[in-house]
């Protein structure tokens, strides 16, 4: 059974028409892209998903609950996370608030001191950092805190919405390595990228948005070999 | 001696208007509008302080409990009814709605109660003389007790889930829901400590001067929205700051002859030197644009 499955979702932002009945699913234990250029929908269908932004039609089906009418903070108590577009870490908040933040929902119990410090193993830097406030920080290492961030409240799926945006190449690989990291320790991955080679070439899965309707699927591999996702999305 | 007695005069009337300067720029740091009818909650707080005074209890403590409860109610039920539905509207529709809010409660308690000023004596506590400083007691009173609720509210915002989920909120909406936040539950939790705070400003304003009528909360509602202002909206601490610079200006005017009937003036040219000076306010930050 699939861990979400996305039916026919359909979203408007007044009559602008952003989403057309967009339908795929994400199995427990995958990582699953969704490419597109810009303005095709990918961070529309993120956020509806997560309940940010309502959907006019459509089902959302996580772990066995109909979330389509939720309200975002009951969703991410369901064990949904996600690391918005351009990070949207609190800026006046330090490091180590901007995790307790993530864990808002938990104890602050032993498990949860554990679990900041295996943030901090995983993440170095916010360890050396973690009473700096967030707004001194590189984008590199906001991205590092906004993933650290969404990991603290311990989600079965991980939703990560460009995180490669605006990073340095040398960064941006080490994004993509430690999303692979997350995924072998368990965790579901639904990423949203324009950095289609990378992204496919960890990705089980993979969905070509294009102005609101999927309009390809397929495994990692079959995309990156797909001519039509070549000239559009890898520069020919 | 004549100074320091004005000053203290002036930190009283200021820690008036920063209680209910705090209820201004916490509702608009949280839910991003200007709640015009903040002032308006006063007014029904010292409504409910001449109930209790005329009744058989007729305790001024009881009174102030009674105020506190019925004004807290009256916020969240303002935010439910009138400004919950308008969430996502234009922030003119939202301002229109409270300035409408505003006059709603100030003509329900003119059916009510009429529209000759009541007299609400809570308790006459006469002065304190001590080397040669004449202090009257209500002074020291107002001003210990929003020492102490400040102090109080700065450490709630700071060191409870409660209120750095405020903090969150405050800062970035959607960031906030995707930690799990229930932004509705802040904003209702919001418009509770503000209003209750008004139901402190409106014990304290009935304590300096015991006349209430339905307009008791209209001018002290703008003054400390000015002061909110001044202090740089959305911040808590600009807010008191914001507050007690109004007051100790409006003290010191009032003493000077010439200028004293020009106090109200002086005040908001205060704030339009500052708008000028520092857009964002004392303490107020620069919001960055999010794309």
């Amino acid at each position: 059974m699939a861990l979400l499955e996305v039916k026919d979702l359909e979203v408007y932002y007044g009559v602008i028409n952003a989403l057309k009945g967009v339908s795929f699913e994400v199995n427990e234990g995958e990582i699953v892209t969704l490419i597109g250029a810009n303005g095709a929908g990918k961070t529309t269908t993120m956020q509806s998903i997560i309940g940010l932004i309502p959907a006019r039609h459509g089902t959302v089906i996580y772990d066995g609950n109909d979330i389509s009418k939720m309200p975002c903070h009951k969703i991410v108590n369901l064990g949904m996370s996600q690391v918005p577009e351009g990070r949207r870490v609190f800026q006046e908040l330090t490091v180590y608030e901007n995790l307790v933040m993530g864990a808002y929902l938990r104890k602050q119990d032993n498990e949860f001191k554990a679990d900041i410090e295996r943030i901090y193993e995983r993440f170095p830097r916010l360890a050396e950092r973690k009473n700096q406030i967030a707004g001194t920080l590189s984008g590199g290492e906001q991205q590092m805190l906004a993933m650290g961030r969404a990991l603290m409240s311990k989600p079965k799926l991980l939703m990560l919405d460009e995180p490669s945006m605006g990073l340095s190449p040398l960064l941006v690989d080490q994004v993509f390595d430690i999303i692979k990291d997350i995924n072998k320790d368990g965790t579901t991955i639904l990423l949203v990228e324009q950095n289609a080679g990378k992204s496919l070439a960890i990705s089980d899965r993979a969905y070509v948005l294009e102005t609101g309707a999927i309009v390809l699927s397929g495994t990692g591999e079959e995309l990156s070999q797909s001519e039509k996702v070549k000239e559009a999305y890898l520069g020919g | 001696m004549e100074i320091i007695e004005t000053l203290l005069n002036g930190m009283s009337i200021g820690s008036t208007y920063a209680m209910i300067a705090l209820g201004y720029t916490m509702v608009y740091g949280i839910a991003k509008m200007l709640n015009f009818a903040h002032g308006d909650v006063i007014m029904v707080g010292g409504y409910m302080l001449f109930i209790t005074m005329a009744s058989a209890l007729s305790n001024p403590i009881i009174g102030l409990i009674f105020a506190v409860v019925v004004c807290m109610i009256l916020g969240i039920t303002i935010e439910k009814i009138a400004y919950k539905p308008l969430r996502g509207a234009s922030p003119l529709a939202v301002l229109i709605t409270a300035i409408g809010v505003s006059y709603l409660l100030q003509s329900t308690a003119q059916m009510i109660f009429g529209s000759a000023p009541k007299m609400v004596i809570l308790l006459d506590l006469g002065n304190i003389e001590f080397g040669g400083l004449k202090v009257p007691v209500y002074t020291l009173i107002t001003l210990g007790c929003s020492v102490v609720i400040m102090l109080v509210l700065s450490l709630f915002v700071k060191y409870t889930k409660t209120g750095r989920a405020m903090i969150a909120v405050s800062e970035d909406k959607g960031a906030a829901q995707l930690m799990g936040i229930n932004v509705n539950g802040i904003i209702t939790i919001t418009f509770a400590i503000g209003s209750a705070l008004a139901a402190f400003a409106g014990f304290f304003m009935l304590l300096k001067s015991p006349s209430l009528s339905n307009t008791l909360g209209a001018m002290p509602g703008i003054k400390a929205f000015t002061a909110a202002v001044i202090g740089g909206i959305g911040s808590i601490p600009g807010a008191m700051l914001g507050g007690l610079l109004m007051g100790v200006v409006e003290a010191i005017s009032f003493k000077i002859p010439v200028i004293a009937p020009y106090t109200d003036a002086i005040e908001f040219l205060i704030l339009i030197v500052i708008l000028l000076v520092r857009p964002s306010g004392i303490l107020g930050r620069k919001r960055r644009e999010k794309v």
